[in-house]
């Protein structure tokens, strides 16, 4: 009886726990084309980033800006904007998460942040400076929210690019797995297990770039 | 042994709201800015993330036929049947509405009519003030996103602040009905076998006032009590706690249509997507009210055990109020974010 009871117990306990946390779903998209930045030493110094946002979105954050021309905004007239996105992004480590050798890599503050307003659509461009150049034979970001309420798509074309790499360095790119394909839950408990349970790590775009 | 299972079921309710609460403010504490959510149920990914699939399927959509009911209005029907849909899915999926009115319904005595009127109530409040926060800060003050972001901030943190102080005086009233039945099951309990069904009674005039007003209040649904106008304002709370905060998808679905000039359309949407919410938080709803229906008939069939186990199942909802209150308040739970 009492196994019974808690059983029905927790069936209205799950009942109720059934829109809990973890997962989110998305409000805002975003297509990225971005470029890893390195020294003539060969070491990687950054990533440069060019993310376009959806046409709601997009509309949503041009909100109230003053256009000399209406309808189409200058990069001055959008600084303000830029300045907005870039601050309250940092609390999400700007959804991009560096390894050189397997070993975490933190960012320094964003620099040289601008938006661009073309086709009705804001892209958010910026340079993610890594905290020290790193001289990596294997050197990896992924880009992806963790909470997936932004979903972060790889540009069709030509999304990653490498400005001054060695010759003999290798780009491999997995983009993010379509949400509305079949997942299979091998790379569900993956992303649990590697990413420390966070929902969005499921959708992360992998970059890689091996140089021997 | 009736004793022994009324104090063990006592003892892990205990443990598991003490573990809940812990876990949230200690995760509260953590120096890092939101703390993130920790453990997503992996065996439910399948079905989740077709909902979320399809759910991001038909947002995306929608800016298509904002765009195309301009110059066709026959895209208006297309538009409302998405929005329905988006409704219908975004309440299916992740979300502390139907979590909250759920947990509101199994504390209180409620019925499935009484949960669907609260599920239709908080859904279309919660289109209404979209569309008002939309109308003033959008329309009327052409304000910054930013400033609206900050705006929506405040509402929310009022709303999940109501979450909470209405969780908490649930939790109060329900945990001090279960304390009494579970001392009064125990008093029985302890001098089990000889006694008369009606000897538990007696007992009552041991616990004072608490055991009488207890039972003035802790039967069935009065049908009277729920057709009167006092029905609604009952469940009040519950409603504006849960309806307060507008969801982002629907600013951003009348920002737009403002700016494309159809705003009017999008007023009509965001309507539609409430009333899909709606139908799903409703279904929800019922599921919900008659699992505890089930679990108190089943109770009742053990005579003094089905009370304990009833007022437990109440406490425990009600403090899963007061829990989702608090994690929504301190950033643990995070159900919306407006984008950038």
């Amino acid at each position: 009886m009492t196994f019974r009871l808690l059983s029905l117990l927790a069936l209205c306990s799950s009942l109720a726990l059934a829109g809990t946390p973890a997962l989110a779903h998305p409000h805002v998209w975003v297509t990225v084309a971005s470029e890893l930045v390195y020294a003539p030493d060969g070491s990687v110094t950054g990533v440069r980033h060019a993310w376009t946002f959806d046409d709601m979105y997009s509309t949503f954050a041009t909100q109230g800006v003053e256009a000399k021309q209406p309808g189409a905004f200058t990069r001055e007239e959008l600084a303000p904007v830029a300045a907005e996105n870039i601050s309250s992004i940092r609390e999400f480590d700007y959804f991009t998460f560096a390894k050189a050798d397997g070993q975490k890599t933190r960012f320094n503050e964003p620099v040289d942040y601008w938006l661009e307003y073309k086709n009705e659509t804001l892209t958010l461009h910026f340079f993610l400076p890594l905290v020290a150049p790193a001289k990596a034979a294997s050197f990896a970001i992924e880009v992806f929210d963790p909470e997936f309420f932004i979903d972060f798509e790889l540009a069709q074309s030509d999304p990653i690019k490498l400005a001054g790499a060695p010759a003999a360095c290798a780009l491999a790119v997995t983009r993010r797995p379509d949400p509305a394909g079949p997942l299979q839950s091998q790379r569900l408990s993956e992303a649990t297990f590697n990413q420390g349970s966070n929902y969005g790590a499921m959708f992360a775009n992998k970059i890689a770039v091996n140089c021997p | 042994m009736k004793c022994l299972t009324g104090r063990w079921i006592a003892r892990v309710a205990l443990v598991v709201g003490m573990l809940l609460i812990a876990a949230v403010f200690t995760h509260a504490q953590t120096p890092f800015g939101i703390p993130r959510p920790s453990a997503p149920p992996p065996e439910s990914g399948g079905i989740v993330s077709w909902i979320l699939a399809k759910q991001a399927e038909f947002y995306r959509a929608l800016s298509g036929l904002v765009r195309a009911s301009k110059a066709d209005p026959s895209a208006l029907w297309a538009l409302f049947g998405v929005s329905f849909a988006y409704g219908v899915f975004h309440a299916a999926g992740p979300g502390h509405g139907k979590a909250v009115i759920s947990s509101y319904l199994v504390a209180n005595e409620e019925t499935w009519r009484r949960g669907i009127i609260l599920s239709f109530a908080s859904s279309l409040l919660q289109a209404a003030v979209a569309v008002l926060f939309v109308a003033i800060a959008a329309v009327l003050l052409g304000t910054r996103a930013e400033t609206q972001r900050g705006a929506v901030f405040w509402i929310e943190t009022v709303s999940y602040l109501f979450i909470a102080l209405l969780g908490a005086r649930l939790t109060w009233v329900k945990g001090r009905d279960f304390i009494v039945a579970l001392r009064r099951q125990m008093s029985r309990g302890g001098t089990s076998g000889n006694h008369p069904a009606d000897n538990g009674h007696s007992h009552d005039h041991k616990h004072g006032p608490h055991a009488q007003d207890h039972s003035g209040h802790s039967h069935g649904p009065d049908p009277q009590d729920l057709a009167g106008p006092g029905g609604l304002r009952r469940g009040l709370a519950a409603i504006v706690a849960v309806g307060l905060r507008p969801c982002s998808g629907a600013i951003f679905v009348l920002v737009f249509t403002f700016a494309q000039g159809v705003f009017w359309a999008g007023i009509a949407s965001t309507f539609v997507m409430g009333f899909g919410t709606a139908l799903t938080v409703a279904f929800i709803a019922t599921l919900a009210v008659g699992a505890k229906g089930l679990a108190k008939r089943i109770a009742t069939h053990r005579e003094g055990f089905g009370a304990v186990a009833v007022r437990g199942l109440e406490a425990g909802a009600a403090l899963l109020v007061l829990v989702f209150g608090l994690a929504l308040l301190t950033g643990y739970m995070v159900t919306e974010r407006m984008g950038f």
